[in-house]
């Protein structure tokens, strides 16, 4: 356990501390290309009294599905949310480092960063990614909190060059984003209360994984549905499979009505 | 020309090393931890409500220091970053007391023996198992550790506190039973601390992930009135 002389000393900075100890979470890229494993659609939207965040479950390998069960939407604290899309395991491996490095800089610092200051941090992160993402592990994530010093939701876009880009209404990602952008776009309205904004972010999902082969739709024979997790002041709140399949038996009565 | 002889025995080197750093400490104002039903209470006398005595480590260890304030406000993040660093390379659930306060231990005793000056400061680790059970663990300057049953004390007037600390402690103490305990013990039979002269904190199982949580002026004012 040592005590670092002020001009090593690692500070706030997480990345920093676990290189000082010979623990990169990110390694060098190597000459090559890999075909990873891929998760899929992910979307946020804002609603009255903070942001709705939805991830479908599927993720592939060409064109096998590896996992039926995945989780895409991940609390980075308790009041942000990052949902990912791309390659699996980079981006699962970027969500722990990330949600280490708020937690890390809290305790160190004893207060929390900015929503603003995060979504830097993830930015951040991206643009270290970014030799990975050239050889085809490209992470595309959304980063959504609610904003206790604006007191508002608010949402963030990324690009794999590290690119952050603030959205006033929704956002979405990866390769179901299209077809989910568009419904979203049709049914977004800036006063949705949060099961309103529930409700769209089913229908677009649903949508995504009728066009979209790589994202995965609601599947009531296991009990598996997409991820829908709502943020407000209260903090990050994840719906249960049963309540989820709830707001998709909604939308399954909404669609046989025409 | 030779210097005249300056020959100091190593009892009594020690000596001086443990009489300054006791001396450091003991202008400070004290820190108590108390066990209680499903949790650890930790209370500071401090005046101050920006510079923390008492701090969260990981998910389930809370780290409390008296003395001189930057050399333990160091101890704390080291403290964070051996968590955070074996957490991350093992599992949340393989990060313990023992093994900090053992990490300390060693610290505290290797600056002791080695350094210019001995550190100023005491420090209590405590920990709460995930079904409530709580340790305790008091690491002194020289790097003695104890671990300690049900309460502890370190600061200035510890001795007077730990006294007061015994008589009132039992097995059914709740939170706010447990937080006012201290907070007496603390202050002693002649005076009375307000909310704003306090720093508290308490470890319980039932907060969740992080079990460290802050009383804020308001919540302390209220449970001390009762």
């Amino acid at each position: 356990m040592p005590l670092y002389v002020p001009g090593e000393d690692p500070g706030t900075d997480f990345l920093n501390l676990l290189r000082q100890n010979g623990l990169d979470p990110f390694p060098t890229s190597l000459p090559g290309t890999i075909d990873a494993g891929h998760a899929t659609t992910v979307l946020a939207l804002r609603c009255a009294g903070g942001v709705v965040v939805a991830g479908d479950r599927r993720a592939t390998a060409g064109h096998l599905i590896s996992h039926r069960d995945m989780q895409k939407v991940f609390p980075a604290d308790e009041h942000s949310a990052v949902a990912i899309a791309g390659a699996a395991g980079p981006a699962i491996q970027m969500v722990r480092v990330f949600q280490l490095q708020l937690e890390y800089y809290e305790k160190i610092e004893g207060k929390p960063l900015t929503l603003e200051g995060k979504a830097n941090q993830l930015a951040e992160m991206l643009r270290g990614h970014l030799p990975q993402a050239m050889q085809g592990l490209a992470v595309v994530p959304i980063f959504a909190g609610f904003d206790q010093a604006r007191e508002t939701g608010r949402l963030f876009q990324f690009d794999v060059t590290g690119g952050r880009y603030e959205e006033q209404d929704y956002a979405t990602s990866g390769s179901g984003s299209l077809h989910a952008g568009t419904v979203v776009k049709l049914g977004y309205r800036s006063d949705l209360s949060e099961s309103e904004a529930l409700s769209l972010a089913v229908k677009a999902l649903w949508h995504a994984a009728d066009e979209d082969s790589a994202t995965g739709g609601p599947d009531p024979i296991r009990g598996i549905y997409p991820v829908l997790a709502v943020i407000t002041n209260q903090g990050f709140r994840q719906l249960s499979d049963e309540q989820s399949g709830a707001v998709f038996a909604d939308f399954r009565e909404e669609l046989a009505e025409g | 020309m030779a210097m005249p002889g300056m020959y100091v025995s190593p009892e009594q080197l020690m000596q001086d090393r443990a009489d300054y750093a006791r001396k450091g400490i003991s202008r400070g104002r004290s820190l108590a931890a108390v066990e209680h039903q499903g949790g650890i209470a930790l209370v500071a006398e401090n005046a101050s409500s920006t510079l923390r005595k008492v701090s969260e480590i990981y998910d389930r260890i809370a780290f409390g220091g008296v003395g001189r304030y930057n050399e333990f406000d160091q101890l704390r993040i080291a403290g964070v970053r051996y968590a955070e660093l074996k957490g991350y390379q093992y599992s949340r659930e393989d990060v313990d007391a023992r093994s900090l306060a053992n990490q300390y231990a060693q610290m505290l005793g290797q600056i002791f023996t080695h350094e210019m000056k001995p550190m100023e400061v005491e420090i209590v680790v405590a920990e709460i198992d995930s079904d409530g059970t709580p340790e305790l663990y008091r690491i002194q300057y020289d790097g003695t550790v104890a671990d300690e049953q049900h309460w502890c004390c370190i600061g200035g007037d510890s001795e007077a506190v730990l006294d007061r600390l015994s008589d009132g402690w039992s097995q059914e103490l709740d939170r706010d039973a447990a937080v006012r305990l201290a907070v007496q013990a603390l202050a002693g039979p002649d005076r009375s601390l307000s909310a704003e002269e306090l720093e508290v904190a308490v470890l319980a199982a039932g907060n969740g992930r992080r079990c460290f949580r802050r009383l804020d002026d308001a919540e302390t004012e209220g449970l001390l009135a009762v």
